[in-house]
């Protein structure tokens, strides 16, 4: 079933403006692949009124994790879902990132909740994965223990310096010996995607990007998360939430 | 228990329907919802070409509702026929093809297309508030919208035809008589309310269109009043839509004089709330002893003014 109820398992912060939600549905759904999404129904008044969604985090034998930062009402009322709340979900939901070829090394790039997108995939690719991670500082720098053992190299920028290198991401980027076998798969805010994109470009790489938008729907129907491509505009729900690197009109 | 209901010729098996641009083309729904057990599909307005649409973002939430200013983006009108009408065409419910243009010549040259290929209804969407095409233009203006009506009628030999009404006008009594004075053989109310929200981070309206359509609960008090004032005006079909969430809220529409009823935003949030809908008024009829639904349509009981 792609929409379920669910049970919250465990509902905890992890910073302090980032939890990690996990929950057992309640029914047989289907297995996700890295880079899909779920809608999830937050109280049962009309506000808010829509689901929103969040990438998987990770999948254990029972349960689906998601990590998510409070942003605005939906994620603050979601914060105070207690263990044991049965919630509506959708999902998963959109495409998935390719896997790599054996040719290329999968190079991540994630900048700060950008990471919940990404951090699937470097636990399906088992060490192959290089990481580049940047956030504001050292205390948005998420899963960072978890995610040591699980990549071949992982390289951390901070903005204010507080841990790795101080910078953005994007210095970071520029710093790394990029090669042509590196495959670029990258998540993060608006502005870092574009800049990772354009890199990507400029050095003639390959990779995919996962984008974020406001849905309503998360099927298709709606049309309201549509961003501009070469070919037309295309959903971030159904055609997306990946999109090759090249693909996108900024 | 009969839940059978007519609009026009058409024969509906019950009264919940989908409005058009929240359901796509039914596809996208197969997947939640048993499309054989609905009395009508609208799907997404088509126009003669493709169109693309806004450019993002191009919804937001609102209290209780939503905005969104997609723009019409649609296949057009020979992919539809070509790929969309065979699927949804497989099952048994009635299909009702909501189509736009920016001249009266496109309205029919769709229709007749539509009407040619038996497609069971054709709503006019003479009321979307975020193009120029499709536009408020032709429901601004009562006389307008009557002679766009006469002009689709006369093209029009098989399917159905439903005016869909703006509720952005000062009187939406006068639209609805124009539509059937022209020869409509329903009207379907209310399409979204024209409004805003601003973002005051950025200072910028949180649409790139500026301005967009208000759907959801917030609208339904507003869509209620309109189908009671509509339903009470003309002799035709009233198809009541606005905000309707549940069986209760179908069911209210019904007793203000909506002879069927078109679920919309709901689809967002349970995208299975036609068919939960449609129990629930099964469930409601049952309790109450209703055996047709035909009495529940306009049966709104008001008090005399003088007791």
């Amino acid at each position: 079933m792609l929409h379920f109820k669910a049970e919250i398992k465990e509902n905890i912060p992890v910073s302090k403006n980032h939890y990690l939600l996990t929950f057992t549905p309640l029914a047989k759904t289907p297995v996700p692949l890295p880079g899909q999404f779920y809608m999830i129904g937050i109280g049962n008044s009309c506000d808010p009124l829509l689901k929103r969604p969040f990438s998987i985090l990770t999948k254990s034998d029972d349960s689906i994790r998601i990590l998510y930062r409070i942003k605005g009402k939906g994620t603050t009322l979601m914060k105070e879902m207690k263990t044991g709340t049965v919630i509506n979900v959708m999902g998963p939901l959109g495409n998935s990132y390719p896997i790599p070829k054996k040719k290329h090394t999968p190079l991540i790039i994630a900048g700060g909740i950008g990471i919940a997108s990404v951090f699937y995939l470097a636990e399906k690719l088992k060490g192959k994965a290089i990481v580049l991670y940047g956030a504001r500082g050292k205390h948005e720098l998420l899963m960072l223990d978890e995610l040591r053992g699980l990549v071949k190299e992982l390289h951390i920028s901070t903005d204010d310096g507080s841990y790795g290198k101080k910078g953005t991401i994007i210095d970071l980027l520029n710093e790394f010996h990029v090669n042509d076998k590196h495959l670029i798969y990258a998540c993060g805010p608006k502005g870092m995607i574009r800049a990772v994109s354009e890199f990507a470009l400029e050095k003639g790489l390959k990779g995919y990007i996962s984008l974020e938008e406001n849905m309503a729907c998360g099927i298709g129907a709606c049309m309201g998360c549509a961003v501009k491509t070469l070919k037309g505009y295309k959903r971030v729900c159904k055609e997306g939430p990946v999109f090759n690197i090249k693909d996108i009109l900024w | 228990m009969n839940l059978e209901v007519s609009i026009g010729k058409l024969r509906l098996k019950n009264p919940v329907m989908t409005a058009s641009g929240t359901f796509g083309y039914g596809e996208e729904y197969s997947d939640f919802v048993d499309l054989n057990s609905l009395g009508a599909v609208v799907v997404k307005g088509i126009s003669l070409t493709p169109m693309q649409g806004n450019p993002p973002p191009r919804i937001c939430e609102t209290p209780c509702g939503m905005l969104n200013a997609i723009g019409l983006q649609n296949v057009g009108l020979k992919k539809f026929l070509k790929e969309k009408l065979p699927y949804i065409r497989n099952f048994d419910t009635k299909l009702i093809v909501n189509i736009l243009g920016s001249t009266v010549n496109e309205y029919v040259r769709l229709a007749s297309a539509l009407d040619e290929a038996r497609v069971d209804g054709i709503e006019l969407n003479v009321s979307c508030p975020n193009v120029k095409k499709g536009g408020i233009a032709f429901c601004a203006d009562s006389r307008t919208l009557g002679r766009l009506v006469s002009k689709v009628r006369k093209s029009v030999n098989h399917s159905t035809l439903i005016v869909k009404l703006s509720p952005n006008v000062t009187d939406i009594k006068e639209p609805a008589k124009a539509a059937e004075e022209a020869g409509a053989d329903a009207v379907s109310l209310i399409n979204t309310i024209t409004a805003m929200a601003v973002d005051l981070k950025t200072r910028k309206p949180v649409l790139k269109n500026i301005t967009g359509g208000l759907s959801g609960p917030a609208v339904k008090p507003i869509a209620l009043r309109m189908v009671w004032e509509v339903s009470r005006t003309v002799n035709i079909p009233v198809i009541g839509m606005g905000g309707i969430m549940n069986a209760e809220d179908a069911l209210e529409f019904m007793l203000a004089g909506a002879t069927a009823v078109a679920v919309g935003t709901a689809n967002f949030i349970n995208p299975s709330s036609t068919s939960d809908i449609l129990e629930g008024i099964k469930i409601y009829m049952k309790e109450n002893k209703i055996n047709d639904i035909s009495e529940i349509i306009g049966g709104l009981l008001i008090d005399n003014p003088d007791d």
